[in-house]
């Protein structure tokens, strides 16, 4: 369990880490707590999976990589596990997760992302996606992005904390 | 223009970010350049709108709740409609998609009761049916992306 201090101290990093020479000093004299404080509490939340990782959290559109596509699939139930895990070791997906159906108007219930320099490496990649992992049967739909209105690190606050993707 | 350092600085310090008293000078130490050399390097990659930050990415659902969101409006409404969403400091993610669901939004809240107060929200601010995708399963472990930075 995390307690009202690793609160503060992550909604503290989530708005960067200073670049300058202390920079875990620098945070703890935000919230009152000293280096070897925040440096220990930042590694505990790190073992214990509540930071997934800490780094550097780069723009891909801005290095090139312009083209990215949602996948979605209508996998039956009883495979879309095994599907899922198989699709999320190909080096080129980013995400891989399984969501409900919606209806008639919704029917799907696996989602990846793929990011690529180009639409056209993106199909290819869907293409090998598909063969590797067997889903050419199962219907899909393929939602490139377009513009992006809003891109940012999640805003983490006591009263509305943050996660990443949904 | 991206310099080998700030390649280098791009790929290699996604994950496992120093957690010591001076992170900056344990980089240099690493790559073999001063301090300094690093920090101006990372300056410069957040003034080039290159990086958001450096911190931390939390999973989903693990602390607060958050879902996937869509909703469909008529090209003409995309861009007002899509401005109203971004206004929410719960929403951290909004892009439009090429797909009858146009505009596909993440939003986070403390509780799933403020959740489900902030997508009411929206569809009533907006005028449109707002379809909720929560998380079920999350196949993948590793949020890093892998660059190719070759010049081309």
């Amino acid at each position: 369990m995390i307690d009202d201090l690793d609160q503060r101290l992550l909604s503290a990093i989530q708005q960067g880490l200073p670049m300058s020479p202390r920079p875990y000093a620098e945070l703890g004299a935000q919230i009152g707590l000293s280096e070897s404080e925040v440096l220990a509490r930042l590694t505990a939340l790190k073992q214990a999976g509540l930071i997934k990782r800490l780094g550097v959290i780069v723009k891909h559109r801005q290095l090139g990589y312009r083209a990215n596509a949602m996948v979605v699939w209508d996998i039956p139930d009883e495979q879309v596990q095994h599907i899922g895990q198989l699709i999320s070791r190909l080096e080129f997906v980013n995400l891989c997760y399984r969501r409900p159906r919606h209806g008639a108007t919704w029917p799907y219930n696996l989602f990846c992302m793929i990011h690529g320099k180009s639409k056209e490496t993106v199909l290819q990649q869907l293409a090998l996606l598909e063969q590797a992992c067997h889903t050419q049967a199962f219907p899909k739909q393929v939602l490139f992005s377009r513009r992006c209105f809003k891109q940012r690190g999640a805003i983490y606050t006591k009263s509305e904390p943050a996660t990443a993707h949904g | 223009m991206l310099t080998p350092l700030h390649k280098r600085l791009l790929n290699d310090y996604q994950r496992d970010f120093p957690l010591s008293p001076t992170p900056y000078r344990d980089i240099a130490l690493e790559l073999g350049v001063t301090e300094e050399d690093v920090i101006d390097a990372f300056v410069e990659l957040d003034e080039q709108d290159v990086i958001t930050r450096i911190g931390p990415v939390i999973p989903p659902n693990r602390i607060g709740v958050s879902t996937l969101a869509a909703i469909a409006v008529p090209e003409a409404e995309l861009e007002s409609v899509a401005q109203v969403i971004s206004a929410y400091p719960e929403v951290n993610h909004n892009y439009e998609r090429e797909h009858r669901f146009n505009l596909w939004f993440v939003v986070i809240a403390a509780d799933a009761q403020h959740l489900a107060q902030v997508l009411a929200d929206i569809e009533q601010q907006t005028g449109y049916p707002v379809m909720s995708l929560p998380l079920m399963e999350d196949y993948f472990i590793d949020l890093s992306f892998k660059l190719d930075l070759h010049d081309d």
